[in-house]
Formats: structure tokens, C-alpha cells, sequence
């Protein structure tokens, strides 16, 4: 039951790509794409696949992974600001530096996405992954600490990744 | 729709400001990694502007846009921080004014495990440390 969900997800968004990559809705081409979808998603259906241990069926999870996208979208316009900023001014105003922080986290796409998360929004950049540890390099580097700098950098995206991932 | 057509411009100018803004922080950062902090990522903005802008420009290529966007969602942190830590890996160090250096202090102690991750890594201790040129 838990397979023929999963198959039909990923037969369905690569379906979906599919119908807007072609750009119309000929019969013809929904039927092609359909059929390709399905063999593609059967013929990797043997490898393990990220999203095995996801349920995506929970209303909770779907409106905190809806919400995820707005709250993305504003933190990564405030930090290009913040970066223009620092850009701009005549003396350069970065305090850079390599912090550690950790993750409460445990789901591997969970992690995957707070990684590229914190790497999307200027101003700091995932450049390790070791156990439950990031290290991010960050430009203005206002606390050194393990735990401050765990706040304040990755607390909000686990706010809402905690939920999505369970 | 004139309307339409003025905002989808004005989105493109700002978007242009933020590459513009993007590639000037690549000749003002003293080192490789805040380099990549504006290089790569102030750019995200600008490009996410510019591609909107374009759509509303031509409404019919929004929803080929909105996947673009999410390529570039996608793959834009992947190669970012595969860049910064092939640079921090090869022993590029960081800029003089630099705060603090958390990873190079537990390499040296020995605490990281690459590839928890799941991805395969070589060993970087067997093999000499590249030089890297000042």
C-alpha cells in the first residue's frame, strides 16, 4: 500500500513536469506522458528512494510544508538585502567565520533541506556536514557559541522542517 | 496590458541590480568563501526577479519559468556548497579578518567524519595536503 502510494506520487509530479515542459493539454501528449512517467518511476522502483519514510498525507505536515515556501521566500529577499548592504558600503562590514552548529533533526531529507536552506539564504553557507553537526561559514559571525549560533541561524527552518518530517 | 508590462520590466531592472550587486561583491570579498556569499546567493534574488519579471513580460512562458525557478532553487545551494567544500577540503584558507575557523579546529582534533552524509569521500589525510598559492 505504502509502494503503490510512493509510485503514484512520483508518477504524478513527474507527470506533472512533463505537462509543463510540453506546454499544452493534447490529449496525445498527456497519454505519452503519462505512460513514460509510469515506466520511469517503475524502473526505479528497486533503488532506494529519499522520500520512503515521509507521509505527506498528514494536514499538519502539508500546511507547514506550504507555509515552509513563503517563510523561504522572505528570509532569502532579507538576506540578499542584507548582503547588498554589505556590498555597497564603502568599508567592507563582514566579520566572517566558520561556526559549528548542531541540528535536532534525524530524517536525512530533513537535514538535506536545512543544509541547502541555510546555503540559499546570503550570509551563510553549509560547508560540512559531520553527525548532527553543520558548518557554516558565516558572514558576520555574531556568536561563536555552538548553541547561540544553532538559533540563530537554523532555528527557524527546523520550527517548520520538524513538523514536515515528523 | 500595459500594467502588466511595466511591472515585468521594473521586476527585471531590480533583478539586474541584484546580479550587478552580486558580481561587484566578487571583486570586493577578500577570500573564496565571501566571495561565494555574494557570487552565488545575492544572485539568487536576482535571478528569481529577472525570471519573474520575464513571465509577466510573457505570461505564457510562467509556468516553464516557475520551474526554472525551482532548478535554480534546487541546484544553486548543491553546487555552492560542493564549492566550499572542495576550497575548505584543499586548504584554501580563510580571509585574514576571519572571526573563527570551527571546522579546521576539529579537523585538527581529529572530531569530523566525512561521509556521514552517505556520500564516499577520499581520505584527505592520505594523500599531501595541496599548497594553495597566496
Amino acid at each position: 500500500m505504502k509502494r503503490l502510494g510512493l509510485f503514484l506520487f512520483i508518477t504524478a509530479a513527474l507527470w506533472l513536469f512533463w505537462l509543463v515542459f510540453v506546454g499544452n493539454l493534447d490529449p496525445q501528449e498527456m497519454l505519452v506522458g503519462a505512460v513514460a512517467a509510469a515506466l520511469v518511476t517503475l524502473l526505479r522502483s528497486g533503488q532506494p528512494c529519499l522520500l520512503e519514510n515521509v507521509n505527506f498525507l498528514n494536514p499538519r505536515r502539508v500546511f507547514m510544508a506550504l507555509a515552509y515556501i513563503p517563510y523561504m521566500i522572505w528570509a532569502i529577499i532579507v538576506a540578499n538585502l542584507d548582503v547588498a548592504r554589505r556590498v555597497v558600503q564603502p568599508r567592507l562590514d563582514i566579520n566572517p567565520g566558520i561556526v559549528r552548529i548542531k541540528t535536532r533533526l534525524k530524517n536525512p531529507v530533513a537535514r538535506m533541506i536545512l543544509a541547502n536552506s541555510i546555503t540559499l539564504t546570503p550570509g551563510t553557507l553549509t560547508v560540512e556536514v559531520s553527525g548532527d553537526d553543520l558548518y557554516i561559514h558565516w558572514i558576520d559571525v555574531h556568536a561563536q557559541d555552538s548553541e547561540a549560533a544553532s538559533r540563530e541561524i537554523a532555528a527557524g527552518f527546523e520550527k517548520y522542517l520538524e513538523v514536515i518530517f515528523g | 496590458m500595459a500594467a502588466l508590462d511595466i511591472i515585468g520590466a521594473l521586476l527585471v531592472l531590480l533583478g539586474s541590480l541584484f546580479l550587478f550587486l552580486g558580481a561587484l561583491g566578487i571583486l570586493r570579498m577578500p577570500d573564496l568563501y565571501n566571495r561565494m556569499q555574494t557570487g552565488t546567493k545575492a544572485t539568487t534574488l536576482g535571478n528569481m526577479l529577472t525570471l519573474v519579471g520575464l513571465g509577466l513580460l510573457e505570461p505564457a512562458w510562467l509556468p516553464k519559468i516557475c520551474l526554472i525557478i525551482l532548478f535554480v532553487l534546487i541546484t544553486n545551494p548543491l553546487s555552492s556548497h560542493a564549492l566550499a567544500r572542495a576550497a575548505h577540503r584543499a586548504g584554501y584558507p580563510l580571509a585574514a579578518g576571519s572571526v573563527t575557523d570551527a571546522l579546521r579546529e576539529d579537523e585538527q582534533a581529529g572530531g569530523i567524519e566525512p561521509g556521514s552524509t552517505a556520500c564516499q569521500v577520499r581520505d584527505p589525510g592520505s594523500d599531501p595536503q595541496p599548497e594553495v598559492a597566496e
